[in-house]
Parts: structure tokens; sequence; C-alpha cells
């Protein structure tokens, strides 16, 4: 699967998230853009991690800040 | 080395402490309001398990983890008086050096008497003990997989060790099974789960849960700290009452609820569980409990092995509390009784320490407990219940929860 579709989506699955409708590009910050608190992390993490059956560790996650890389891990993590 | 300082330059300064002003904000706030300070109470005198003197009122004791009531206990309080005049006031060394007394392998031989089991391990905080037992068994590879409302010291164990750490949703055994099954083969499963979880006091369904978690070739980990001593036939705990206690291949407990002193302890039938003593940093690299402690704890544990009549009461205690709170139009975390912790939900911080200061006024101590110690970042007023609150005591505190809510508006 490439980038274009994981982002696609990704993209559809953030909707419900993002409740304030910011803008979606790869340098959208999950904490200081849209604004996620910890158990919001938690459900969309588990959305992502149900829809591509793969496990995003806090460590992992650790290291996504921005949409952008988050993309890029899924596509990694899914191979 | 040219990019050193010389001496008559210095660097713009930043503040270390600037990352706590909002906290800091949020408190002067409360403060300001005029509300007793809900974080800085003192208790000047301790009457009995359930009774002290707070900031100059006597007041009844209704947020304290003394779920059996053995700090007053003369059996508890003789053997630590005891100790003190025989062994001294401490032992100024770490467990695998000179700080081992007889007391010390006399309170775990009572926990492995009290649990049924091969191996215990004392530690000298309850916070201890999950932090060197989790953050030893699962290393660089392995996964910890535990629940998302998991108590402080359970992540700080996960954080200090090298695992992967997935979290689920509270209690949800469907999403647990799902992270269970993408693990990658051949990696190092350990489950962390909770007996009684302390903000809302409600319980896991430890039976479903660790059955999954075995099909899945995980080792389980259950923290019954809040039921040692009350919950099960034999105080064992929530997997004891379930009875799954013998799929648990480490149960964490603590000295300091209803055991009634201060300590930690990890109890297994591993068969290689002695190790952990030589590569557990938390047990090796810090000073062991005062034998007054090892004492006092080994009693309570021994006693707390024939407490059946005790549990009753405390059981009735909680379902009391629970159903008159209820009927008063309060909103309680659990639907039926189903701890020693009644946590009574506040709409907000601000009412939250209204009724806290309402209720201490009326001479009741309660825990005001916020964000982020929170689930769902609610503000609780968590009640938990002693087995020495007599029928009258909780009698009196429905009442002063009734006037407290009506007087601050909640109800």
């Amino acid at each position: 699967m490439d980038r274009e579709e994981t982002s696609a989506r990704i993209a559809a699955l953030i909707e419900p998230f993002n409740k304030k409708g910011a803008e979606i590009t790869d340098a959208t910050r999950f904490t200081d853009d849209l604004e996620f608190d910890s158990l919001t992390v938690m459900d969309f993490v588990a959305a992502i991690e149900d829809e591509f059956d793969i496990i995003i560790s806090m460590n992992q996650q650790a290291e996504i800040e921005n949409y952008g890389q988050l993309v890029d891990a899924v596509v990694k993590l899914h191979g | 080395m040219t990019d050193m300082l010389s001496d008559n330059a210095t660097q713009p300064h930043t503040d270390l402490f600037s990352k706590f002003d909002p906290l800091i904000q949020m408190r002067e706030n409360l403060l300001a309001s005029g509300v007793e300070d809900p974080f800085n109470l003192v208790m000047e005198r301790v009457i009995s398990p359930t009774v002290a003197m707070c900031n100059g009122r006597e007041t009844i004791l209704l947020g304290t983890y003394n779920y059996m009531g053995m700090t007053f206990d003369p059996d508890v309080i003789e053997a630590g008086k005891q100790a003190l005049d025989e062994f001294g006031s401490g032992t100024t060394g770490s467990r695998v050096l000179n700080g081992t007394y007889v007391g010390h392998k006399a309170v775990e031989q009572a926990l492995c008497d009290f649990y049924a089991m091969d191996h215990a391990m004392v530690f000298s905080t309850g916070y201890q003990a999950n932090l060197g037992i989790i953050s030893t068994i699962a290393g660089k590879g392995d996964y910890i997989v535990l629940d998302i409302d998991s108590h402080a010291s359970i992540w700080d164990g996960c954080k200090m060790g090298d695992a992967e750490v997935v979290p689920f949703k509270h209690n949800d055994i469907e999403a647990m099974e799902k992270r269970l099954r993408r693990i990658p083969a051949g990696a190092g499963k350990l489950v962390v789960l909770e007996g009684v979880y302390s903000m809302l006091g409600d319980i896991a369904p430890l039976k479903e849960m660790i059955a999954v978690a075995r099909r899945y070739g995980a080792m389980v980990l259950v923290d019954e700290a809040h039921s040692m001593g009350f919950i099960g036939p034999n105080g064992r705990g929530v997997a004891e009452e379930q009875g799954c206690l013998d799929d648990v291949d480490f149960v964490i407990g603590t000295f300091s609820k209803s055991v009634g002193t201060v300590g930690g302890f990890c109890v297994s039938n591993h068969p290689k569980f002695e190790i952990m003593r030589l590569v557990c940093r938390p047990y090796v690299f810090t000073a062991s409990l005062p034998p007054s402690v090892v004492a006092t704890a080994a009693t309570s544990i021994r006693k707390l092995m024939h407490a059946g009549d005790k549990r009753a009461h405390l059981w009735e205690n909680s379902r009391t509390l629970h159903k008159s709170l209820r009927d008063a139009g309060f909103q309680i975390g659990t639907e039926t009784p189903q701890s020693a912790i009644i946590s009574v939900i506040m709409p907000d911080l601000e009412r939250g320490a209204a009724m806290w200061e309402a209720l201490l006024k009326e001479g009741l101590y309660v825990n005001l407990a916020r964000p982020p110690a929170t689930p769902a970042n609610m503000t609780l007023l968590r009640c938990s219940l002693c087995a020495e609150h007599s029928a009258e005591q909780v009698q009196q505190i429905i009442g002063m929860f009734t006037r407290a809510g009506n007087a601050v508006g909640i109800l």
C-alpha cells in the first residue's frame, strides 16, 4: 500500500477526532494543532491500529508529533 | 574549545520550573476562591483508625486506605514496640547487604502463607514493588500490555524498563485481545492488570482477561493493592474472588492499605523468582524497611488471614454507603458497590473543592481526586471505608454528605 492511500485512510479516521475542523497537512501536530488529550490519543491510536491491524506502542507514539510522521510510521509498520 | 563561554559572558537563563506554571496558576485560582487547601491537610492527632483531629476539628476519616483498621490493633502495636526495642529504629542498609533481619524473612513467610505461594519479596514501598518488578521482568524487545487506567507506579515501571508499552481501553477484554494478537511472534509478553481500580473503585473482569492473556502466551501481573485483606474468601484479592489466582504469575501488593503500615511486595510461584533479589534495582539500591515496620506488617498479615467477620462488616458498610448516597441523588462511579471505595462524581473541580470543604467543616474527611490522576478528567470525592467504621458512623456520614450536597448546590 502506498503512502497516498495510507494517508487517505488515516485522514478519514481522523475526522471524528478533529473537533475544530482543522486543516490536515503533513505538518499538522496532534497536541498543538488538534489539541488531542491523552484519552483522545488512545481512542485515535486504537482506531488506526484496528484499521491497519498493527500495534503502535507508546514508545513509537512518542516519536510521532505530526500527521506526516504518523503516515510514515503506519506505512512502515503495515509493510 | 573555541565554543566555551568566556568568564564574563552568560547565556540566557531558562527557568526549569516554568513547565509547572499552568498547575501553579490552577492552584492559585482554586485557593483564591477561599476554599481550604485540599492538598495541605494536617492531622494533629489520630484518635482511632476512623477518627482524627484535622485542621483543629474532630473528623471522621473516610479517605484513608486503612480498610481493615489494623493501625491501632493492640497485637500489631505491641509487635512494633518489641521490634523497636530489640532491633533498633532502622536497618541503614539494602536488603542484599546488611538490611535483611529475621523480621524481613518473617514477613515474607507471612506473605507466602497468606497467599499460599512459594515466593515473596518485600520492597520498601508498594510504588517500588511495581516499579521494580515491571521494569526488571519486561525488557528490550518484550511487550507490556496494560490497562489505560493503571496506577502511576505501573506506568513508571513501564517507562523505566525498555519494553514496548501497549495500553488498552479500561477493562476492555476485546481491546486487550486485539493488542495481544498483533504482537510479533516470539516476543515476551506481560499483561498488567489491577484487581480494584482506585479512582472509581471498580474491579476488573480478571477471570476473562487472564484466560485471554494465557491463550496468547503472556505472563500476568495483577496489582491487588486495594483488595488485599478484604476481597476474596481469604482476603487474597479479586483474583481469588473470581477463582483465577492460580493463573496469576505475579501479585503485587502493599502494606500501606489493609496491612496498616508501609512497604510493598510481590508474591509468585515462578521457580526462578528468587533471582529478582539480585537484578531488581528498586529492591537492591534502597534501604530496607525498619524492623518495627516489618514486625507490625507480619503480625497484621497473620491476623488478616482470620478476619472474615471484619470483611463481612466492611462489605456491609460499602453496600450501605453506596445505596444511600445514590438514593440521596449523588452520582457514583460504579453501578454497584464493588470494593471499599465509593467514588462520588463531582460536576467540576470548583464545586468538587467546595463540597470537599463543606464536608470537612461537617467533620468528614474524604479524598479529593482531580485530573490528571482521574480517568476522563473527572473530579471525584473518593470515599474509602474501613471495617472499623460503625454502622452509626456510616449513618452520620450519609447525613453529612446530604447536608453538604444541599449547601453547595450539588443535590
